[in-house]
This record gives C-alpha cells, structure tokens and sequence, in this order.
C-alpha cells in the first residue's frame, strides 16, 4: 500500500543523503519526495511517499527514527490528512484546440503562467486524481514538457 | 586561551578517558600526530594497516566496553578504514574513528588524498560528521563519543580537514548532549514486561535466545537470574556466546547454521521463545518460514527496528537488555511460588535426551590433527579463562562449538560481516586493553593472511597476542560448500601457496611454532603460553578434509541439519540461494 511520510530533519549537510541511501540501500522505494525549510531554519520537512506492506512500512518508519537527525516521522496515512501536488505543463495545442485548453484549465482552477504563440505554460494543483485527470486531458494537446513537485501533505487539526 | 582543532581534539580525547589510540599517519593529520609525539596520557599504537587499527580498535571495545579509537589520514587511509567500521556497524561495537580531509577549501576538487570518506561511510557508520568549522569541533567529539556509546552501540566517523585542525578557537567543552533526533529508550513497557511475564508463566517448552544485546547492556547477571529462577534454558548467538555460563547445565550453546543439534531443536519444539538482545539473522534463523513454528515469541531489544523486522513477534518489549529483564524477573518472583522445577521437568528431559542423541562431536584420530581436537586444547590449557578472537570459516565455527565460554567479553568474533582478517588485529587491541591476560586468535590459513602484518605491530609493542592457525591449506568453508553443494568442484578455494608461517613469524621477530601430530599440539600452546612479551603463530598442520557439523543447509529450515553420515545423500544437496 501507499503511505505519505512526514519526516522533520535537522537542516544540516548531507541530511537527504542520509535519508535517500536509507531507502536505496535497504530497497525501499520513493515515489516522490519533497523537501523545503520550515518556519524554524534549523528545521527541514520532508514529505516522501513510498509503498510497501505493513511490515516493510512499519520498518521505513523505525530506520527513518533511528538516524541521528530525524527528529520526527509521521505516517499521515494513518490520519486524516491533505495532501498536494504542483505540476507545470507546457503544452502545444493545434490553433483550434486553444480554447478547449484554457477552458480546461478553467474547470481545473489551473493557471497560465507562460505562453507563446505555439505554447501555453499551465500550473496546476491539487490532489493526485484532479492532477491524473488534468494530465490525462491534456495528452490530446501535444504535451511538449512536464514537471512536477512531488507531494506535500499536512495532517488536519484536531485529529493528529 | 585560544586551541587549535588538534589540540581541542586531543582534549576531548583525554576527556572521555582514552589511554590508546590505533591508527597511522599521513599528510593531513599531522598536526595531531605531532602533539601525540611527547604526549603523556595518550599512547598511540601504530598499526601496519588502517583495517587493522579499525579491527584492534573495536577488539579493545569488545574485550572492555569501553569505545576503542582511531585516528588515520585522508583518502587511502580513510577508506583502508571502510571494512573494519563496517564490521563494527554489522556488530554494534562503539568504534570512534578520526579521518583527516583535506582543506576545507579544497573538498570537492578532486585534490591529492581527497575521498568523500563521509559519503563512503554514511551507510556503514550509526552517525558520522564532516566538521567545518573549528568551533563545532568540541560539541562534536563530545557526541560522537555519547552517540558510539550509549542506546544500541555503534561506530562514529569524524571527518577533520587540515585547515580546521589548524584553525584556533576558545575551548569550550558542552557537559551535556543534547540531541532532539537522538533518545534511545532504555525502560521497557511495564505493561509489556508484564505480559512476557505471563507468557513465561504460561510456557511448558520455553527457551532463551541471548545475543550480542545482553553483552552490550551488560546484564549477563539479570539473564542468569531469569534462568535460573524460571529453569529455562538459555541459548547464544554466535555474538552473545558468554553471557551465559557455557558450562551452565541449562546451557544449550549456539543455535543456527552450525548450532548445536540440541539448541536447534529446543528452537522448533518451544511454545515460547524469549530473544533478548538479538536481531534474528538468517544464520541464525534458517528459513523464517519454518523457524520456531510453535512458539509465540518476546523479543527484547534496544533498537526498535530490529523488532519485527525478520521474524513475527508477539511481545515486543523495546529497552535495555539490563532494565527488561531485571523488572521481568522481579515480577516472576512477585507472581507467587511456582514449583519451577517441576513444572519444566518434561521439557528438561525432553533437552537432555537430544543432548545424549547428538552432542557435539568429531573423531579423534592419532595421526592427524583435527583442528576441533586443538580447539578442545587450547580451552582446557587456558582453563577457559583466555580472550579468543576468531577469524571467519571454519576456525570461527569451530571455535563457537568447542571452547566454552563462560564470561561475555571473552569471544571476539565478526559475526555480523563474517570478516577475514578481523580476528588478529582485534586480539592485538584486546592484548593493549589486558596486557596480562592471555589472547588467542583461533586462525585460519587463509583469514590470518589478510592482517599479517600486524605481526610487526605486535613485536613493536611486545603484545604477546597468541595465534593458533588451523592451517588445512583451504578456504576450508568454502572447500566445504563446494564439496557440499557444488559436487566437489573445488573452484579457488585450494591456497597452492601458504607461506611456512613459523618462518614469517620469525622474520617478523616473533615467536613461531609448529605442530603435525596430535602427541604435538598439548606441547605446543604450553610452550606458546609461557611466551610473555612476543606474539607466537602456531602452525597446526589439521585435516585439511575436516567439516563443521552439524549444518543447516543456507535457506534450509532449522530442522533440516545434516551431520556429516549421509555421504550418500549429499549428492542430492544442492545450494539454496
Ligand atoms: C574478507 C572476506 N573475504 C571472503 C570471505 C568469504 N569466506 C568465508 S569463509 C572463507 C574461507 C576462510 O578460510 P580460512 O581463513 O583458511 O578458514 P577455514 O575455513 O579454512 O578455517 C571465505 C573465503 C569472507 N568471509 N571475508
Ligand atoms: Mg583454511
């Protein structure tokens, strides 16, 4: 099964080695992972996600507690939590097809943050389905680049 | 007053109480060994291989708890050191090593002796550190001593380039570690303990399983009261051999691959096992599938992701070894009398009857030396009061079954990495912590060549570290493999060329002896015991056809043991990966 694991790690060098030869040298697999400072500087948020059975999760979350600078791991999929993603695209839709993209783009709530005579630049966010869905459509418009964020994810209040 | 990063590191060495320091020098430690030249308090011994100052250093951590250092040069030196930290890793032994680096300024450029040793090492050490900055430099030898030494042990690396061991600062050592991502759990759940407790109550067929855990934590005494108050007996791991009496009648000796028949079976046959301090590794369990099929299993451990992490657990109790089983034992005690012995009356038999079935044996032959014979030796001449180092092969299976241990400390052996060529160099850092009790390395042939060279460390320091070499001209466990389960092909494993070791032994300075007959060997170890100021390498001439019996074949169930009668049927063996 899938998991979405917040880790908070001191912001030192070398940290995300730490964290990703963890998970390379046991085997375990990423999915995506995001990293960035919180509000406290010395303190860094990782959000991964990764798959495994129980026991394979169970084990990612006490190697992850058991290096040094890990201070915190939380497994938000035992909780009620949101999750989200950030994509750009950069499509090249036929002149007739222009409009049908930025109306998706409306339906999407996405945004247009670039565009050239042949391309528009599309920002999307939200959930792993709105984001499927909104790639998915957008394969019939000649999709000439994409990236993405990989997921961050916070758990609701009152339910931690 | 201002110190320069040598000076600081000298300190904080001194600080912790470090008499001894294993290591070699190069270019960009200098500065440090330059101190060290009329230091008082510290004395370096200069090995003739980094790997054997890392292997000397954590022989001294095993044979002391205390944590063991090195100190060595950048690039070649630092990554010299990579086998002896990861063998210290796989064992949890607190090793403490210091690497140069080259000037900060310079990192990242490719330049002369540069090795990214901390990149090398991440997933080899419990925490290692790149210090740039020399005011970091105190609170980090601070924590890496706390961090080797305290929840479940382990190595530290701390990477020091030139310009900060040069660089001068205030000296200011922190009394406290304070690390918020570090704080190992050292009670156990009463509530958990509590259980166990019932489950023990329970239990007509339980056993003990102690590993390495129960030697860190130092509670050979609290295991031994469990045992007795409770009538369990009490199996080792290859790394808790000693925490136990091994002449203990409860005593079951080692379990797994080459574990005694009775611990094996004890294991299949138990309702409950209680594993403390152990990590259930494969040689140890034999196929998970099929391992203790009927019992329900506490495991004790400091390390929580050791805790289900091979085996199903049904009373998982996180905490030191030490703490666990003296609250468990007091309420076993509180739990009202119960008539132990009668009640563990069957299962004892029941033990006792596979001890007479298949005790450990070989067959004493008059012509030719079986190297468990000089095993058997070694233990009655040193009235099993010796620190034996083992290398790895057969001479370490050999040595786990034959000598019994009766005290923890007194085996050193790489049972997590299996390192040939650890035995030697960590009998030499053991001799440096215990210059007046005997230290044998039980060698092989093959292993004793990987750290030869210590043996001009050892005339240096006149360490008079003893080496029994069991010497059958072969890679004898893997010649056993292959005759095993890749029918006799003995690819490589035949050593064409083994040096006459009682000459190497005296061109080193040392003290060489050799026996080729059996009447040969008692004469031999009491003349290699009365040397009191050199090393000596005794050169026993074995069967070189000899196997380590009984086996469980890799893969194979703890049931499935052969004993070396069914020559016929070996044909039909075949490896499992
Ligand atoms: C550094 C290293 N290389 C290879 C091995 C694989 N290996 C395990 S036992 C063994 C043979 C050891 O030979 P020897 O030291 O003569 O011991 P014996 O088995 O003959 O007693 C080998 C090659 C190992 N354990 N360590
Ligand atoms: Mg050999």
């Amino acid at each position: 099964m899938r998991h979405t694991i917040s880790v908070l790690v001191e912001n030192k060098f070398g940290v995300l080695s730490r964290v990703s030869g963890l998970f390379s040298g046991r085997g375990y697999n990423i999915e995506s992972l995001s990293v960035g400072e919180t509000i406290d500087p010395n303190i860094s948020i990782m959000t991964i996600v990764t798959s495994g059975d129980d026991q394979v999760i169970e084990q990612i979350t006490k190697q992850l507690n058991k290096l040094i600078d890990v201070i915190k791991v939380v497994d938000l999929t035992e909780v009620d939590h949101v999750e989200r993603e950030m994509i750009l695209i950069k499509v090249a839709p036929k002149r007739e097809d222009k409009a049908e993209v930025l109306r998706l783009v409306e339906i999407f709530r996405g945004k247009v943050v670039d565009s050239s005579p042949q391309t528009y630049t599309i920002e999307i966010t939200g959930d792993e389905k709105k984001i499927e869905a909104f790639v998915e459509l957008m394969k019939a418009f000649n999709i000439k680049e994409f990236v993405r964020t990989g997921k961050i994810a916070i758990a609701r209040e009152g339910v931690k | 007053m201002k110190r320069t990063g040598a000076q600081i590191v000298i300190e904080c060495l001194k600080r912790e109480g470090v008499k001894h320091i294993f290591g070699y020098p190069g270019g960009v430690v200098l500065g440090i060994f330059d101190l060290l030249y009329d230091d008082k308090d510290i004395q370096l011994v200069l090995t003739r291989h980094e790997q054997g100052a890392v292997h000397a250093a954590d022989g001294y951590a095993r044979s002391t708890g205390r944590p063991g250092v090195v100190l060595v040069t950048s690039g070649p030196g630092a990554t010299n050191t990579v086998t002896g930290i990861a063998t210290a890793y796989m064992d949890s032994i607190p090793v403490i090593v210091l690497t140069g680096q080259v000037p900060t300024k310079l990192i990242g450029n490719d330049a002369f002796q540069e090795a990214d040793i901390v990149g090398i090492t991440r997933p080899c050490t419990k925490h290692n550190y790149l210090v740039k900055d020399v005011k970091d430099l105190a609170r980090i030898m601070k924590e890496a001593f706390h961090i080797a030494t305290t929840g479940r042990p382990g190595p530290v690396l701390i990477d020091l380039p030139k310009d900060v061991l040069g660089d001068k600062t205030t000296f200011h050592c922190p009394d406290k570690v304070t690390i918020r991502g570090y704080n190992p759990k050292y009670e156990g759940n009463r509530w958990m303990i509590k259980q166990a407790a019932n489950e023990i109550q329970k239990a007509k067929r339980p056993v003990i399983i102690a590993g390495g855990g129960v030697v860190h934590s130092d509670a050979s005494k609290e295991l031994k009261e469990l045992a007795e108050l409770t009538e369990i007996p009490v199996i080792m791991t290859l790394m808790g051999l000693g925490v136990f009496p091994g002449t203990h009648r409860l005593s079951l000796g080692m379990p797994g691959m080459h574990g005694s028949y009775y611990a094996n079976k004890a294991i299949q046959e138990s309702d409950l096992l209680i594993a403390v301090g152990i990590r259930f590794d494969d040689r140890v369990t034999g196929r998970i599938s099929s391992f203790a099929p009927k019992a329900k299993i506490i495991h004790i451990d400091i390390d929580p992701s050791s805790i289900r992490k091979n085996v199903r657990v049904d009373v998982p109790i996180v905490g030191d070894a030490k703490r666990v089983l003296k609250v468990l034992v007091e309420m076993l005690k509180e739990g009202g009398k119960v008539q132990w012995e009668a009640v563990r009356k069957a299962w004892l038999k029941q033990i006792e009857k596979w001890k007479q079935e298949r005790p450990l044996s070989y067959e004493f032959d008059e012509n030719i030396i079986k190297p468990q014979f000089v095993v058997e030796k070694i233990y009655e001449l040193t009235k099993g009061k010796a620190i034996i180092s083992t290398e790895v092969g057969q001479n370490q299976m050999w040595t786990a079954q034959f000598y019994k241990f009766d005290r923890p400390r007194t085996l050193l052996t790489s049972g997590g990495l299996g390192t040939m060529g650890y035995g030697f160099p960590a009998a030499m850092g053991a001799q440096v912590a215990h210059p007046d009790k005997i230290v044998i390395d039980i060698a092989g042939d093959g292993s004793f060549q990987m750290n030869i060279q210590e043996l001009a460390t050892c005339v240096t320091y006149k360490l008079p570290v003893k080496v029994a070499i069991l010497n059958n001209m072969y890679l004898g466990m893997v010649r056993q493999w292959q005759e095993l389960f890749y029918a006799e092909r003995y690819s490589y494993s035949h050593l064409d060329t083994v040096p006459d070791f009682v000459k190497v032994a005296e061109a080193y300075g040392a003290v060489g002896l050799r026996a080729t007959k059996p009447s040969e060997v008692e004469p031999v170890i009491k003349e290699a015991l009365k040397v009191k100021d050199l090393p000596v390498v005794m050169d026993f001439i074995v069967d070189w056809k000899e196997k380590v019996f009984p086996m469980v074949p890799a893969g194979g169930s703890l049931d499935e043991m052969i004993f070396g009668e069914e020559k016929k049927e070996k044909k039909k063996l075949r490896a499992v990966k």
